[in-house]
């Protein structure tokens, strides 16, 4: 491959079985410490109730423990290793004094239903949190309850159809852009909605004139990210929030891509109504390998009454509390009160950076995008002209012809040191090649990842069945998906 | 701003190649009347020490270094150090889903572990990559249950989790799925002639909890019998996961909805948790959840991907088992690394202490306040009455910084000046006689005030 790849060389790494393959009867990791009750018979306490066995349930020591994982670990790709490009996924750096803060004794040992009088610390950090992204978001109230996106979503359709049943009729529909996160219809199906689709424009963004035209008493709300999928704001969002509003329709926005905005415009400011964050994405809490998330709910005023139980309030005495009694409220959507965890690295992330740093991060982050988008200009076939926010689409359209498919370039990209960006969606663009970068990459190695996008584009022309079998660097070469799907293997066993 | 990697420089040099004059070009598209000309009104940019000390303080205020006697779906058990040095390493946190499976095998062999381990301690075939949390993974088995049936009614079982029950019930809201609500007996347990009852041609499934809220531990293969005997299927959800290593799984169920807070995950006043769905293989198809499978690449090496996502919202939309997108990754590994260190052996010693420390707690409170549900084995959970409203009483055990059992009012009205205590391998001796002491003293004034108040009732 005459092709420099500057950023990545290839090294030694450790093969590794699966941990069963190394137990052996008689390793132990785990000691505890001597009884200080008596001893039971546990045949005489659990009777037919009591296991005898753990079947397969591996015994190893630590050391083997420690390798075991810090190997696995050596075959992941991570933003602590470079960057992450993926489109509408915000992957940020995660910040290391969030996970010191969130392990601190009284926080990560504080148990959900000690009392109010000792929960004093994380009630705070729960209405501080809250009035920081009210205050961001340009909102009235928020719940911090629902684990992540999509049961922020769904949580806020709950809340939607409540407001709408407080009016007489939860009515119909929820209008869904087709550039739309697979979410969004799979939401308004719990909560027992009709999808309707709503075309895109020629620029990218949502049709007026069809919505107009589709508008109606019988939708509940229009699902609209924003920047949408593309990178691109909806320049007409004043008009889509009326044309919502005066039918008596809500316009709910996907904060999937909040990282655009924060301090730049406030969604409660153009006529939003609810909206849900992704504190994994905008607030820097740790993807950890797919979760967990949090997905907080902001709203505006008329859908108060409504919020999932409990809430935060400050009592008479100017204690802190939660509050149960609400009669109007959808109800709970998870035990306890959300991922808490998160919400102190989110927390820890917003004090770091201040309103200055908010702002600039928002920059930043469109700076890069805009900067990625110039540089692979012409390369890359861009099916949407329309200026760029925080990410960036293109198409394969220039590579198909010779056969290589944006999933195809995305692998190659592996082999140049680069997670792939996210391939194939939005929908609306065929072979889509979907990159954001975020603004936690230097100019260094945005330039790394223009130069190395560049060079497979010169491959597919000179080698398309070298990119075609890429990558070629990596543990293990393409997977076989097909089998793994026909005949599930989903455990090991003996 | 010390997470920016950019000097004033790059920024103009960047602006340069793009061709845009400011910053302010870039953010064009946002029409003006919209775009914030003043500064979010959020705490100045802190320095890292200043971050550190405002959590300090929040900690100090939080209950640091008290002992707990709460359980209720949330326990406080020992988590070994290697824990976090081992999820703390970047290429497990600051890694996404791992769709591109040639640079994520690290995390997806790890899946695959987790899933054969929940499936060796639970007895299921299949288990998934992990949910929200066991409130929500309850509510998803019911609901898969209502699509592996073809019914759509649920009958759960008063002594789940109040909260699970408050889940499931907003989930069923707008599903047509109507709810209905099984009593438990004197000893704690499913009342199964009710259960009986309240079973109809439309239930999808009986959704009961073992060891249940109160500790008990369910007869889940009488249950079984009761619901397979009308075609419903039985789910399981089980809140507190070290009870896997001494307690028989409930084998007969057909979908096991788990928390698995207990394996290592920290308290964390609730969250982030670990649910997990594991059922049977022929039901894996209208599982909600990420699972991963074993396969082989072009040279016939071992690998691991995501599989089976015809399921999932990304490719079904408005068609999929569930709108579930992320699952606990990061919590799932704490949870298989607990799962591993304690392993065959160390969990059923470590479910062993539990069950000691609980039946000696039980058995000492025992000699002061009526202990409940005595007539069914438990395992580190029990109930206590007491004659004084236990808010009262746990007022003055908190001030030798312990806070005592969950008083159940709000939950089981019934059940009058009754708490859930729990015990674990982290409860001493030396708390249990302290708490104790604290309730029978409680006893012995309640006792005295009553006394000479009969003596006079007498009397007149």
């Amino acid at each position: 491959m005459k092709h420099v790849t500057r950023k990545a060389t290839r090294h030694v790494n450790q093969n590794e079985g699966l941990i069963f393959e190394k137990s052996s009867p008689g390793k132990a990791a785990w000691k505890l410490p001597p009884l200080d009750v008596p001893e039971v018979d546990t045949a005489e306490l659990l009777g037919p109730s009591e296991r005898k066995d753990l079947g397969n349930m591996p015994e190893v020591s630590e050391i083997e423990i420690i390798r075991h994982f810090t190997r696995l670990s050596t075959w992941n790709y991570a933003i602590d290793l470079g960057m992450y490009p993926l489109g509408s996924c915000t992957m940020k750096y995660n910040p290391r004094v969030n996970e010191v803060v969130s392990r601190l004794d009284g926080l990560a040992n504080g148990h959900p239903y000690q009392p109010e009088k000792v929960s004093q610390g994380a009630l705070r950090i729960l209405q501080t949190l809250s009035e920081c992204l009210i205050e961001i978001t340009g909102m009235d109230a928020i719940t911090l309850q629902p684990a992540a996106g999509a049961h922020g979503e769904l949580t806020g359709l709950l809340m939607v159809r409540a407001y709408h049943q407080s009016k007489g009729t939860p009515r119909k529909k929820i209008l869904i852009p087709d550039s739309a996160h697979g979410t969004n219809p799979a939401t308004a199906a719990m909560v027992g909605y009709a999808v309707e689709n709503l075309k895109s424009n020629a620029q990218g963004m949502v049709d007026v004139a069809a919505l107009a035209s589709q508008m109606n008493e019988e939708v509940a709300a229009l699902m609209l990210t924003n920047p949408n999928t593309l990178g691109i704001f909806e320049q007409e969002i004043h008009k889509i929030a009326d044309i919502m509003h005066a039918k008596g329709g809500l316009l709910y926005m996907d904060g999937a891509n909040m990282n655009a905005l924060v301090g730049k415009v406030r969604p409660g400011d153009f006529g939003v109504d609810l909206m849900h964050l992704n504190l994994h994405k905008t607030f820097s809490t740790p993807h950890g390998g797919g979760g967990p998330g949090s997905g907080p709910v902001a709203i505006k005023k008329i859908l108060e009454p409504f919020l999932p139980t409990p809430v935060v309030i400050t009592k008479p005495d100017g204690s802190l509390g939660f509050e149960y009694n609400r009669p109007q409220s959808v109800g709970r959507v998870r035990a306890f009160y959300g991922n808490f965890g998160m919400f102190v690295r989110a927390l820890a992330y917003t004090l770091a950076n201040g309103p200055d740093g908010l702002r600039q991060t928002t920059e930043d982050a469109v700076l890069n995008a805009n900067y990625i988008r110039k540089g692979l200009e012409g390369v890359y076939d861009l099916p949407y002209s329309t200026p760029t926010m925080h990410e960036v689409v293109f198409s394969d359209k220039v590579q198909a012809k010779k056969g290589v498919k944006t999933m195809d370039i995305a692998k190659r990209l592996i082999d140049y040191g680069f997670h792939p960006y996210t391939t194939a969606f939005p929908l609306i663009v065929p072979g889509a090649l979907m990159i954001e970068p975020t603004e936690s990459e230097p100019k260094e190695e945005l330039d790394l990842f223009i130069e190395a996008m560049k060079s497979i584009a010169e491959e597919v022309e000179e080698d398309s069945q070298m990119v075609l079998a890429a990558p070629h660097t990596t543990r293990v070469s393409r997977l076989d998906e097909t089998a793994a799907a026909r005949k599930p293997v989903l455990r090991w066993k003996p | 701003m010390r997470y920016l990697p950019k000097s004033p420089a790059d920024r103009e040099a960047m602006l340069k190649a793009i061709g845009a004059r400011s910053i302010d070009d870039l953010f064009a598209p946002i029409p003006a009347e919209y775009r914030l000309n003043r500064d979010l009104k959020v705490p100045r940019q802190m320095a890292e020490s200043e971050i550190v000390d405002w959590f300090r303080e929040c900690s100090r205020e939080n209950a640091e270094a008290y002992v707990t006697f709460l359980g209720a779906g949330a326990y406080y058990h020992y988590r070994p150090v290697i824990i976090d040095s081992l999820i703390s390493r970047g290429e497990f946190l600051t890694a996404y889903t791992p769709y591109q499976p040639e640079i994520s095998q690290g995390t997806l062999q790890s899946i695959f572990e987790f899933q054969t381990m929940i499936c060796e301690l639970t007895g299921m075939e299949v288990a998934n990559a992990s949910m929200y949390d066991g409130s929500t993974a309850a509510a998803e088995a019911a609901t898969m249950a209502c699509r592996v049936t073809g019914r759509n009614a649920v009958a759960i079982a008063r002594s789940v989790h109040p909260e699970y029950r408050e889940v499931l019930a907003t989930y069923a809201h707008h599903q047509g799925m109507p709810l209905a609500t099984v009593p438990f007996t004197e000893s704690g347990r499913v009342n199964l002639n009710e259960l009986d009852k309240a079973i109809t041609p439309d239930t999808a499934c009986v959704l009961i909890q073992s060891p249940n809220f109160f500790g008990t531990i369910e007869d889940v293969a009488a249950i079984a019998d009761v619901a397979h005997k009308h075609g419903a299927m039985l789910v399981v959800s089980i809140a507190e996961a070290v009870s896997l290593g001494i307690v028989e799984p409930p084998r007969q169920a057909d979908i096991i909805a788990m928390e698995a807070q207990s394996f290592g995950v920290p308290l964390t006043f609730g969250g982030p948790y670990c649910g997990v769905i594991a059922t049977r293989e022929k039901y894996v198809r209208q599982m909600p959840g990420r699972l991963v499978g074993q396969t082989t690449d072009r040279n016939g090496k071992r690998g691991f991907v995501l599989t089976l996502a015809t399921r999932e919202q990304h490719i079904r939309r408005e068609k999929a088992t569930s709108n579930i997108c992320t699952n606990q990754a990061l919590i799932a590994l704490m949870a298989n690394i607990f799962m591993t260190i304690y392993g065959k052996v160390g969990l059923r010693e470590l479910a062993k202490q539990n069950l000691a420390k609980a039946a000696y707690a039980a058995q000492e409170f025992g000699r002061h306040a009526k202990v409940l549900f005595s007539g069914a084995p438990r395992f580190n959970e029990f109930v206590v009455q007491t004659s004084e409203d236990p808010y009262a009483i746990n007022g003055r055990i908190l001030q030798h910084k312990i806070v005592g059992g969950l008083p159940l009012k709000k939950f089981y009205p019934e059940l009058g000046n009754a708490a859930l205590w729990c015990c674990t391998e982290m409860t001493t001796r030396a708390a249990i006689d302290t708490a104790v002491s604290s309730v029978a003293e409680s006893e012995r004034i309640v006792k005295s005030v009553k006394e000479p108040a009969d003596v006079q009732e007498v009397a007149r």
